[in-house]
């Protein structure tokens, strides 16, 4: 078991309220996930400052201040800032994404890197999901785009590099509830194409799979057909983009999903009361995504 | 909970309800407000407010109580009810009335998946659709559904009646061991070992009395019913596939 939220939103009056509108839904679904959690937020400002790159890394015992020495040197007159969120730190630089994904993996070559690109920013940590919130600062966050993971983990360890979001391609995130059955057969796939894992998670095989679908030019709708024609197993997916934001669940659809929508917004959950505080959820259309369906929407 | 607590030392007898606003009191204390001793008789009426998605709101009734509660429930809500009539003025999540044995539980919305499962007695109605495995295992519950059911309704059905106004997703009364199935609209497929059935009189009979009962303006002569073929109750090898 696990908990997904995620929260789209229309209205650009609720972007400074992202980050409070979106802790509250996590902390709904602590229940199902205690182990660990992790966010990803799109248009950040702290996080992901306007004509910055947004690099976030698991560093392990390095500090932020070492970090941000290590990486100035490395990248002078960059304006490079390094923000501390707990267990993960967010690296940001007036410079490009590729360059600065460059500059942290040769620089901290033991460092993972959980997410990276102009607007998201994916943050991660073990421990009590509402612990986390605190430690992420979520509840001071803004944008326009939330998603949200608790984990109960069954495939795989319980470390920061096996949360979710898994976010492997430029602005991209992916949450799961569920367990894929054939993610071995995937994962030795992926590699021989030429495709590096951090983990051993079954989840990040279907990032993986998601990221080379939009590499090869797919939008996010048909790469989640081709997801659902490939993998076998139990799935609630909640995939998002800087401009998607999509669900699809399984054949059987024995793991939860509620969607609520309004003009001011578009809300996943697992479960309806992650979605019952959340402002005109009384006059917004609920409704359960069908099996197999594929749900998207656009910014 | 001071409200509550209130009501357990004074309980008022009459018309008027006993409300109980869940964005103040916990679940824990309703239900344990509404099992305690003579409940039918000092507060036969409650009105939950603000349930929010809360699971496992008014389970395990077993008095002539009427609990209606406004808003959408969690996981859950109403399951084990015994004598109790259980109204929900909004969605209900996983397995509302899950296991019933008695009495009437109705949701004015729609309901998710395993809505009434494993139930022996009672009758649920959704005015709404009911989701994924409706009705699986049923065990002779009445479930009577305004909309459409998904996938897997009736699996493994042992005794009941199933009555969907709507349409009938994939699947419908798979290894049915018994259970009857009125469908008013289109069955996408059946499950294995479920066939239709021919509608006799005392069926036309039967289901105009769930209609009536339910509050549901259908004609029963527009239904088809739907049955175990029983074909699968003992094993036979050619039947290996089906299993």
């Amino acid at each position: 078991m696990c908990g997904i939220v995620g929260l789209h939103l229309r209205e650009p009056s609720l972007y400074p309220r992202l980050g409070e509108l979106l802790t509250g839904m996590l902390c709904q679904v602590t229940e199902r996930g205690p182990d660990s959690a992790g966010v990803a937020v799109y248009g950040d400002p702290r996080w992901s400052p306007a004509g910055h790159a947004s690099v976030s890394v698991l560093t392990g015992a390095a500090s932020a201040a070492e970090v941000a020495g290590v990486l100035r040197a490395a990248l002078p007159g960059t304006g490079l800032d390094v923000v501390d969120a707990g267990q993960t730190l967010v690296v940001n630089a007036a410079t490009g994404v590729d360059q600065l994904v460059a500059a942290v993996r040769t620089a901290l070559p033991t460092a993972v890197v959980i997410g990276q690109g102009e607007d998201v920013a994916v943050l991660k940590g073990v421990g009590h999901p509402q612990v986390l919130a605190a430690e992420f600062g979520l509840a001071g966050a803004q944008g326009w785009q939330g998603v949200a993971h608790t984990r109960m983990a069954t495939e795989s360890a319980v470390t920061p590099a096996h949360c979710h979001p898994f976010s492997v391609g430029p602005d991209q995130c992916l949450v799961h509830n569920g367990s894929f059955a054939n993610h071995a057969t995937i994962r030795r796939e992926l590699k021989a194409a030429g495709v590096e894992f951090d983990s051993d998670n079954d989840s990040e095989v279907g990032a993986r799979f998601v990221a080379a679908q939009l590499a090869a030019g797919y939008d996010l709708e048909k790469s989640l057909k081709l997801l659902c024609e490939r993998f076998d197993g139990f799935y609630t997916l909640l995939v998002a983009t800087r401009d998607s934001f999509a669900v699809v669940r399984d054949a059987i659809a024995c793991k939860p999903a509620v969607v609520a929508e309004t003009p001011q917004w578009v809300a996943m959950a697992s479960e309806y009361r992650a979605l019952a505080g959340l402002p005109g959820v009384e006059s917004a259309r609920i409704f359960e995504p069908e099996p197999e369906e594929v749900y998207a929407w656009q910014r | 909970m001071a409200a509550l607590s209130e009501v357990l030392v004074e309980p008022p007898v009459g018309v008027e309800p006993t409300t109980v606003d869940l964005s103040t009191a916990d679940v824990r204390a309703l239900n344990g407000a509404l099992h305690a001793p003579r409940v039918a008789e000092t507060s036969p009426r409650w009105r939950v407010l603000h349930p929010d998605g809360r699971h496992s709101i008014a389970v395990g009734l077993d008095a002539e109580v009427e609990v209606e509660v406004d808003g959408h429930v969690g996981y859950y809500c109403a399951g084990m009810n015994k004598a109790a009539t259980v109204t929900i003025n909004g969605n209900a999540g996983v397995g509302v009335a899950e296991n019933m044995m008695s009495g009437t539980v109705r949701v004015r919305g729609n309901a998710s998946q395993s809505a009434a499962a494993t139930a022996h007695g009672g009758l649920l109605v959704v005015e709404g659709s009911a989701a994924a495995r409706c009705g699986i295992s049923m065990k002779g519950v009445d479930i009577v559904v305004g909309g459409d059911v998904g996938h897997m309704s009736a699996f493994m059905g042992q005794a009941g009646r199933l009555v969907v106004c709507g349409d009938a997703g994939d699947a419908l009364g798979d290894s049915l061991y018994e259970a009857r199935i009125y469908v008013q609209g289109s069955v996408k497929s059946l499950g294995a070992d479920c066939v239709e059935k021919e509608m006799r009189a005392e069926h036309l009979a039967e289901l105009a009395q769930l209609l009536t009962a339910a509050g549901m303006d259908a004609d029963p002569a527009a239904f088809a019913r739907f049955g175990s073929g029983r074909s699968l109750y003992n094993f036979h090898v050619d039947n290996a596939s089906a299993y």
